[in-house]
C-alpha cells in the first residue's frame, strides 16, 4: 500500500488528468464488451461464455483487414459486422437449442466455442503473437493537458465507445425496436403472442451482442497484442462489470466499467499489489450489499 | 571376352553380396537399435512458438548427425512431447520417456517452471539430461538442486543480470541516469529477474534511486495504467522484463504516450527476431540484450545458420531457444562421442567440464563448466534498437571474465558455494 502516493496522486492536477483518462480508456473499452454480454443476458437469457471469443475474433479480423486495406475504420467496421453475422450464425446453430436449458449445457457449448475458435484462430494466423501496429494517422504525439498527458487516438477510443454506448442505450429506450427488446426480456411469451418474431429479435440481439465484443476487439487491435486465448482475461471482467453493474443494465455496465477502470488506473499507484483483488473486493460488496448489481431492477 | 566379363561382373556381385549379406545384421541392428533421445518442450499455448523454434534447430542437428553415419553408429530417434510447460506433466512425460519409450538421452527444451521437476525425475534415474532452455540460475548454481548427470546449455539469469547491469551501468553514467523505474511481470521470473538486475546495477553504480516499480500481470490486455503510472514517477531510465506478446502490447501502447522518447529503456527480453520483427512502429534507441540475432556474433556461420533455420522451418524466425537447443544437441553428440557411450554417468563425466566449437559464442568455443554443469563463453551482449532490419545495432559483448568473477561472489553470498 502507498497511500500517500495516492494522495500525492488525487492532489496533482497532472496525475489527476493522466490516470482519469487512462482508467476511462481502459473501462470504456471494458463496457463494450460487457456491454453486449449483459444485453445477451438481459434478453436472452444465456451467459455467454464465448463473448471473449468475439472480441478476439473482432480484433483479428480487423487486424486482416487493415493488412489489406490500410484502413482503420474499414478494419473496424469489418471486426463489427463480421462479428454480428457470426453472432447470427452461433445463435442460430447452436444457442437457439439451449434456450431455457440447464445453464450447465449452455457453458459446455460456450466453452467449446470458445477452444473450437482459439484452435481455429492458431491455424489461420498461427500460434504467435500479432500486432496491428499504429495506423499513421495516429502516429501523433500526445496532447499535454493541465500537466496530464492525454493521447488522442485515446480521446478518440473513448468518444466513439460512449456514441456507441449512448446509441445502444437510446435505441433501447426511445425507438420501437427498443421496446419490443425490452418487452421480451420481461415476458417474452407475451411479445411471441402479439405476433411479434421472437426468432428474429432474439438474433438481433445476440448479434447485437457479439457486434459490440467485435467492435471492441476492432477499436483496442492498434494497441494490444492479439493471441489466441486474448478473450479469456477480458472476459473475466467483463463478467465483474456485469455483476457490479446488474446483469441485464446497459447504464451499470457503463457505470461499473469506468469505476474498474479508475480502480486500475488510481490502484496501480495507491495499491499496486491489491488492483486485481481490489475488483473483486468491489464485486464482493457490491453482491453483499445489493446482490442485483447497482442497476439490477434496470432490466433491460 | 564377354564370357569372361560376364563372369567377372558374376564374381564381383557374388563378392559383393557376399559382403552385403556379412553386413546385413550389423547394418539392421543399427538400425533397429537407435539411439532415442527424448525431447520434451511447449508445444502448445501461449508460447509454442518457442518449443517449435527449439524443436526446429534441434531437427536440423540430428539430421546433420544421422546423415553422417549417426552417433556412435547408431542413427538418432527423437521422441518429441509437449509438456505444456506444467511441471507435473514434465516429469511424467520424463519418466515416460526413459521408462517406457526407452530413451537413453534427454533434451529437456524447456522453461524452468518444468525443469525442475525433470531434474528431480533424472536424480532417480540417471540418464543424461541436459536443460537447454531453463534460464533460473539456481537450477545447476545451488548444490542442493545440482543432479550428477544434469546439465544446461541455456543462458544463466546471473550472467544476464550481470552483464545487463555492467552495459546499463555504463550508458547511465554516460546520460547520467540516476532515477529508474522498472515494470515487469508479476511472478518469480519477473521479480526475481529485475531484483538480480538492480543488485548489478547498483553494483556498478551505487547512485541509483528507484523511483517506481509496477508488476503487472501476465497476459494483462491493457498496460495503460502501468505506463502513466511511470510517467507519473518522471524517471530518466526504465528497465522492464516484459516479453512476447507482452512486451508488444506495451511498446504499442507506450508509444500512444511517447514514453520511449521520455526516458532511456533497458530491455532484456527484446532481443529475438519473432519479438523485434512483430513489434510496429518499433522506437530507434531501446536498449536491449541479444537473445538470438543473426547479426551477434557477426560471422558467416551465424549467418548461415539462421539462413538454414529459415529455408528448413517456413520461413520463421530462429529464438534464443533455438541456438540453446541446437548447442544442446552439440553437447550431448561430443559426450555420448568422448565417452564412446550414452550410459548416464560415463556420458555425464565426459560433458563435465567439455569444450566445444560453437557459432554462437565470440570466441568460437562454449565450456561445459565442470563445477555447476552450466554453460559458459556463449554469446552475449546488448545493442540499441532501430525500427527496420537488423532490428538491433552496435552489440556490445559482455566481458566473461567479469562475469565468472561476480557470478563467484553472487554464488558465495547465496551460500552455494
Amino acid at each position: 500500500m502507498d497511500l500517500a502516493a495516492l494522495a500525492e496522486c488525487v492532489t496533482s492536477s497532472s496525475c489527476l488528468v493522466t490516470q482519469t483518462t487512462s482508467g476511462l480508456i481502459v473501462g470504456m473499452l471494458l463496457f463494450l464488451v460487457a456491454a453486449g454480454l449483459t444485453l445477451i443476458f438481459g434478453v436472452l437469457k444465456i451467459v455467454n461464455f464465448a463473448h471473449g471469443t468475439f472480441y478476439m475474433l473482432g480484433a483479428y479480423l480487423a487486424y486482416s483487414v487493415f493488412r489489406v486495406t490500410d484502413s482503420y475504420t474499414l478494419a473496424v467496421v469489418a471486426a463489427g459486422a463480421g462479428m454480428g453475422i457470426f453472432g447470427i450464425v452461433f445463435e442460430r446453430a447452436l444457442i437457439a437449442r439451449v434456450y431455457g436449458a440447464n445453464v450447465l449445457m449452455q457453458l459446455l457449448i460456450c466453452y467449446a466455442v470458445v477452444l473450437i475458435c482459439d484452435d481455429l484462430v492458431k491455424i489461420v494466423w498461427g500460434a504467435d503473437f500479432k500486432a496491428m501496429g499504429m495506423p499513421p494517422e495516429f502516429q501523433v504525439p500526445p496532447l499535454f493537458v493541465a500537466g496530464g498527458v492525454v493521447p488522442p487516438f485515446y480521446i478518440l477510443l473513448i468518444t466513439v465507445a460512449l456514441a456507441i454506448g449512448g446509441g445502444l442505450g437510446l435505441t433501447l429506450a426511445l425507438t420501437k425496436i427498443g421496446k419490443i427488446v425490452r418487452a421480451a426480456a420481461h415476458n417474452p411469451n407475451m411479445v411471441s403472442a402479439l405476433g411479434i418474431n421472437t426468432t428474429l429479435l432474439y438474433s438481433l440481439v445476440f448479434a447485437t451482442g457479439a457486434m459490440l465484443a467485435g467492435l471492441a476487439g476492432g477499436l483496442a487491435a492498434p494497441v494490444r497484442s492479439l493471441t489466441p486465448g486474448m478473450g479469456f482475461s477480458i472476459l473475466i471482467e467483463s463478467f465483474i462489470v456485469t455483476v457490479i453493474g446488474g446483469m441485464g443494465s446497459i447504464a451499470g455496465a457503463l457505470i461499473a466499467a469506468v469505476v474498474l477502470g479508475l480502480i486500475r488506473s488510481f490502484g496501480t499507484i495507491g495499491f499496486p499489489m491489491f488492483t486485481e483483488g481490489m475488483m473483486f473486493l468491489v464485486m464482493i460488496i457490491i453482491l453483499v450489499v445489493k446482490p442485483s448489481g447497482l442497476f439490477g431492477r434496470e432490466i433491460v | 571376352m564377354i564370357n569372361g566379363q560376364k563372369n567377372s561382373v558374376g564374381r564381383r556381385a557374388l563378392l559383393g553380396g557376399a559382403a552385403g549379406v556379412l553386413a546385413m545384421p550389423w547394418v539392421a541392428r543399427a538400425q533397429a537399435n537407435p539411439i532415442k533421445i527424448g525431447i520434451q518442450s511447449i508445444f502448445s499455448g501461449p508460447i509454442a512458438l518457442l518449443g517449435a523454434s527449439s524443436k526446429g534447430a534441434i531437427q536440423i542437428e540430428i539430421d546433420r548427425i544421422n546423415a553422417t553415419g549417426g552417433l556412435l553408429g547408431r542413427q538418432i530417434q527423437p521422441i518429441y512431447r509437449d509438456t505444456k510447460g506444467q511441471p507435473q506433466e514434465a516429469a511424467r512425460i520424463a519418466r515416460e520417456l526413459i521408462n517406457t519409450d526407452g530413451c537413453e538421452i534427454l533434451l529437456d527444451a524447456e522453461a524452468s517452471s518444468a525443469s525442475f521437476a525433470v531434474q528431480e525425475v533424472v536424480r532417480d534415474l540417471g540418464v543424461l539430461c541436459v536443460h537447454s532452455n531453463s534460464e533460473t540460475s539456481s537450477l545447476t548454481a545451488d548444490p542442493k538442486l545440482r543432479v550428477a548427470t544434469c546439465f544446461r546449455s541455456a543462458r544463466q539469469g546471473v550472467h544476464d543480470a550481470i552483464v545487463g547491469g555492467a552495459h546499463s551501468a555504463k550508458i547511465a553514467e554516460a546520460k547520467k541516469l540516476t532515477r529508474w523505474a522498472t515494470t515487469s511481470p508479476d511472478y518469480s521470473f519477473g521479480r526475481d529477474t529485475t531484483a538480480q538486475f538492480l543488485e548489478f546495477l547498483k553494483h556498478f553504480k551505487p547512485d541509483i534511486e528507484v523511483a517506481s516499480q509496477a508488476w503487472p500481470k501476465m497476459g494483462q490486455p491493457d498496460f495503460t495504467e502501468v505506463i502513466t503510472k511511470i510517467l507519473q514517477a518522471k524517471p530518466q531510465a526504465l528497465y522492464t522484463t516484459l516479453f512476447a506478446g507482452d512486451l508488444s502490447a506495451f511498446v504499442n501502447q507506450g508509444n500512444v504516450y511517447a514514453l520511449f522518447g521520455q526516458m532511456q529503456v533497458f530491455c532484456p527480453a527484446m532481443g529475438d527476431l519473432p519479438v523485434l520483427t512483430a513489434i510496429k512502429n518499433l522506437p530507434t534507441g531501446i536498449q536491449c540484450a541479444s537473445r538470438y540475432l543473426p547479426t551477434f556474433p557477426d560471422t558467416p556461420p551465424n549467418q548461415a545458420f539462421y539462413e538454414n533455420y529459415r529455408k528448413v522451418n517456413n520461413n520463421d524466425y530462429p529464438t534464443n531457444w533455438s541456438w540453446e537447443s541446437a548447442t544442446g544437441m552439440r553437447f550431448i553428440e561430443a559426450a555420448v562421442k568422448k565417452a564412446n557411450s550414452t550410459d548416464g554417468k560415463k556420458a555425464a563425466e565426459a560433458m563435465s567440464g567439455l569444450t566445444i566449437d560453437s557459432i554462437f559464442s565470440t570466441t568460437g568455443k562454449v565450456t561445459m563448466r565442470a563445477e555447476d554443469h552450466t554453460m559458459v563463453d556463449y554469446a552475449i551482449g546488448w545493442g540499441t534498437s532501430v525500427p527496420a532490419a537488423p532490428y538491433v545495432t552496435g552489440v556490445q559483448p559482455g566481458d566473461w571474465g567479469q562475469i565468472r568473477e561476480l557470478e563467484a561472489e553472487w554464488k558465495k553470498n547465496n551460500a552455494y558455494v
